[in-house]
This record gives C-alpha cells, sequence and structure tokens, in this order.
C-alpha cells in the first residue's frame, strides 16, 4: 500500500480578485508530493467547510490580502469548530507582526509571508499537519 | 474528535446515515486500499445498487466539470441527490497533485458531495477505487453518482466505461471527435455531448461525430437498440443541459426495460474482478521472481541464453 498523500484545501477567502500568490503556493505544495485540492477565488467559511468534509483534507491553506485576516481568519476557525472539524489552518499573505498574536490566539497553525520559500511553505504545512495528527499536543 | 480515530463500524455507520464527515473518511479509506476498504465495501455493495452511475470523460479542458456542475443543479431541482467523483492526473514525477474541478462547481459545492481523487500513478489502484468510492456515495444515498474523467489513458476511459451511463464530451475545432475516436471514447460513448455549441465549428465536431458513428454502426456496436444521441451544449450559459439530463434518463430507462443494465453491470462486474485478481496475481509473481527458485532463470534470460517469452511461461504455466 502507497502511504497516503498529505491533502491540502487551498482557498481565497473574502472578495480580493489576485490568485498568483495562491497558484504559486499550490504548485509548491503538489510538488512536495501533496494533493492540493484548489477551490480558487471567493470562497466563504461554508464552501471552505463543505470541502474539507467532502475532501477528508488534512489542512487548509488560506490566502488573504486587503487585511481581510484580522476577521476571516477567526471566522474560519469559528466555523470549523462549529462543524467539528479540527484542521489546521495556515495564512498566507501580509500579516503585520502586531497582528499576529490575535491570530494565534483565535487558534491558526502558522502564517506564511509573501515571500516565503517553497521549502518554508511545505516544511510549515507539513509541521503544522505532524502537530494536528499527533493530537495538537506539543510533547507527542 | 478527528474520525480517524473512531472504530471504522462507526464510522460506516455515521456515514451510512449521511454524516458528510464519515462519508469523507470512507472515501480516503477507500483510496488507500487494504483491508478497511474490503470492509467497506461488504458494508456498501449492495446498498449501491439502485444508484445511478455515469460516467463522463473527454479531452483535458472540454468543459467536463462545467457541464457536469450544470447537471448537478438540475438534478438537485428535479429532487436528486447527485455526487460526484473528479479524477484529476497526479503529476508522475513527484505523485503530488493538483486537484482543480471544485473550482468550476463553485455553485453546487455544499449541497451536492463533490470528491476530488489523484490518479496516484498507480493505475490498478483507480481502477479499483474509484468503483469503491461510487459504491460508498451510493450506499449514502446520493443517486445519481457522476465520475468525472480525463479521456486520456486506458484506465481512465475504463473507469468512465464502467458506469451504467456514459457520457463522452467533445468541442468544436481541433479534430476533437477524431481524437476521441483515437482514444478508444466512440465505442464506449452511450451520449455525445458538444459542449462550447457556442463556439465557431460546432457543426462541424457533429457531422464529424455522426459519420463517426455512421461508420461504426456499419461495423456493429455493442449495444445495437441504443443510436447515441448527439447533444449541443453551452455550459457556461447551460444551453442542451436538460436536453443531457433527459438523455441520460432515457438511456437508463433503456437499460433497465432492455434487462441491458444487468449485462453492464456484468461487465463492471469482470472488469473489477479482473482487475483486483490481476493485482493480487502481480503482486504474487513479483514475489515469486525474487525467489532463490527462479534466480538461474532470470540469469539465463540477462545472460542471453534464454528468451524472456520462454522464461515467462515458466513463471505463469502452473496456473495456466
Ligand atoms: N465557450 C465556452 N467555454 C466553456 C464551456 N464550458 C466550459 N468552458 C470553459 O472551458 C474551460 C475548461 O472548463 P472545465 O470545466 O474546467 O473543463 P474540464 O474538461 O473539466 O477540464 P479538465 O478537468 O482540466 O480536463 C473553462 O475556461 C470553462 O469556462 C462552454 O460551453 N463554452
Ligand atoms: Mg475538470
Amino acid at each position: 500500500m502507497p502511504p497516503a498523500s498529505s491533502r491540502i484545501v487551498l482557498a481565497k477567502l473574502g472578495l480580493d480578485g489576485h490568485d498568483r500568490g495562491i497558484k504559486v503556493v499550490a504548485r509548491m505544495l503538489r510538488d512536495a508530493g501533496m494533493e492540493v485540492i484548489y477551490l480558487g477565488l471567493r470562497q466563504t467559511t461554508d464552501s471552505i467547510v463543505a470541502a474539507v468534509e467532502q475532501e477528508d483534507a488534512d489542512a487548509i491553506g488560506l490566502s488573504m490580502h486587503n487585511a481581510g485576516h484580522l476577521t476571516l481568519g477567526p471566522a474560519m476557525l469559528a466555523a470549523l469548530d462549529e462543524a467539528g472539524l479540527d484542521v489546521p489552518v495556515i495564512i498566507g499573505g501580509i500579516v503585520p507582526d502586531d497582528d499576529r498574536p490575535i491570530l494565534d490566539d483565535a487558534g491558526v497553525a502558522a502564517v506564511l509571508g509573501p515571500g516565503a520559500s517553497a521549502e518554508e511553505v511545505v516544511t510549515t504545512v507539513r509541521a503544522a499537519i505532524d502537530f494536528a495528527s499527533a493530537g495538537g499536543d506539543e510533547t507527542a | 474528535m478527528s474520525l480517524r480515530q473512531v472504530p471504522i463500524d462507526q464510522v460506516i455507520e455515521r456515514a451510512l446515515n449521511g454524516d458528510r464527515r464519515a462519508i469523507g473518511r470512507l472515501l480516503s479509506l477507500v483510496e488507500r486500499g487494504g483491508d478497511d476498504a474490503e470492509t467497506i465495501e461488504t458494508a456498501t455493495h449492495v446498498r449501491a445498487r439502485d444508484s445511478h452511475v455515469i460516467g463522463i470523460t473527454g479531452a483535458p479542458g472540454a468543459g467536463k466539470s462545467t457541464m457536469v456542475a450544470r447537471l448537478v443543479a438540475a438534478f438537485s431541482a428535479a429532487d436528486r441527490r447527485p455526487a460526484v467523483v473528479a479524477v484529476d492526473p497526479s503529476s508522475p514525477l513527484t505523485g503530488g497533485a493538483i486537484l482543480g474541478d471544485r473550482v468550476r462547481m463553485a455553485e453546487v459545492d455544499t449541497t451536492a458531495f463533490i470528491r476530488s481523487v489523484a490518479t496516484r500513478g498507480h493505475s490498478g489502484g483507480l481502477a479499483l477505487s474509484v468503483p469503491g468510492s461510487a459504491r460508498v456515495l451510493a450506499a449514502a444515498g446520493f443517486d445519481p453518482v457522476i465520475i468525472e474523467t480525463v479521456g486520456v489513458g486506458q484506465v481512465e476511459v475504463d473507469v468512465t466505461a464502467a458506469a451504467d451511463t456514459t457520457v463522452v464530451v467533445v468541442t468544436p475545432g481541433m479534430g476533437d471527435a477524431v481524437q476521441a475516436n483515437k482514444a478508444g471514447l466512440l465505442e464506449v460513448a452511450d451520449i455525445f455531448v458538444v459542449n462550447k455549441a457556442d463556439l465557431p465549428g460546432a457543426s462541424d465536431a457533429r457531422r464529424d461525430l455522426e459519420l463517426m458513428l455512421e461508420l461504426s454502426h456499419v461495423t456493429g456496436q455493442e449495444d445495437a437498440d441504443h443510436r447515441p444521441p448527439i447533444i449541443m451544449v453551452n455550459s457556461l450559459e447551460g444551453d442542451g443541459i436538460d436536453a443531457v439530463r433527459t438523455a441520460i434518463a432515457e438511456h437508463r430507462d433503456h437499460l433497465v426495460t432492455t434487462d441491458r443494465l444487468q449485462e453492464r453491470r456484468r461487465k463492471r462486474a469482470r472488469y473489477e474482478m479482473r482487475v483486483r485478481a490481476e493485482l493480487a496475481f502481480g503482486a504474487h509473481l513479483q514475489r515469486r521472481l525474487g525467489e532463490p527458485e527462479f534466480a538461474a532463470t532470470v540469469d539465463s534470460v540477462a545472460q542471453g541464453d534464454d528468451t524472456p517469452a520462454a522464461a515467462a511461461r515458466k513463471l505463469w504455466q502452473p496456473y495456466a
């Protein structure tokens, strides 16, 4: 039996229409052997929750611009919580240092800046998946 | 709590009751194969028999996903509960994949159940897991179950052809119909769709298909009482979608009234049995080849003393 590939849902939450960055990230993750379920632009927390359930995803990568992260990030976590899903959320985009604690508190697993290298992206996603599958226990 | 820690019997029970997260989990286990997949098969096989399995295939970019989204909406409006299994190729180099079919299905992705599947390089696996996934969805109450595959590659075509009803999608220009013929898609089609009928050359594509059908009719196709209709569709606008849905329903009626449904399902049964046996037998032969008994034979082929065909016969003859 071949080992199952990690599956990650990639989406752009909110209204802005740039998908260059998220497409680059999709290729980075594919090239690292992951299965990327690409949802594209203008997703809602509902459509992402539906995708995670149907696709049995191991992680969610959200790309956000226009400072949407402060409201949309926590909204995403709340929607997952309500659906009973504990899937790590990684946010990509421009997040000022001051905002990081807010995202951490909301339960966001990791934040990747716009300049992140392929290696950084892949390592971060893998670590988030491994951490979550170990039960989210730091000592596991 | 993650379903990964829940015993499989409970996950199956939840899935059969329509719990979407449990269904999603079962589909992963089916894809992985092995004992869990077999347990799931046992629990779903009989329950799955009443759902209509529809295969949709065609060249990359033909507009299959866009059309499937429209069909899903049409089936839902008719009080059916459609589900979709959308297959995309894995990268042969890294094993990774970008599964992008959901992008086209954004309008129906919370109501229908859509599962994206990567081919994962091992074709035998796909041939087993796609019918298995369709069974899970059917057993969970979805009907129809629509399977989208790219119509290149024998396994992808076989998987779609194992459906009750197979729809082949071609587009205007680029000799799509001719390509479809070469890819072996013409023989498996129960319904043809000329998608992107809004583009120039749509009527030429239709004529190409008619011509090729005429020829294959002469040589005799599998189901002589069913002549595949050709339907012009613009999936962006939804034109022709109702005609596709009607043609699918009519084909299903045809299958039932002529007893060809059972024939189809026997064909699918043979296909699944063969693939399973091939995989098991292949693994067995691989093991045998590594045993000391065959070392001398392997050496003699490598040194040029014996031919591969003669040596292979020593391997398989005991089973023939
Ligand atoms: N003009 C026109 N374009 C269409 C039509 N249907 C789909 N398209 C476009 O064709 C492109 C491919 O559509 P998809 O639905 O992704 O095609 P597909 O066959 O699922 O593609 P793969 O899964 O990648 O093989 C998209 O840009 C669609 O918007 C149509 O009826 N007319
Ligand atoms: Mg598609």
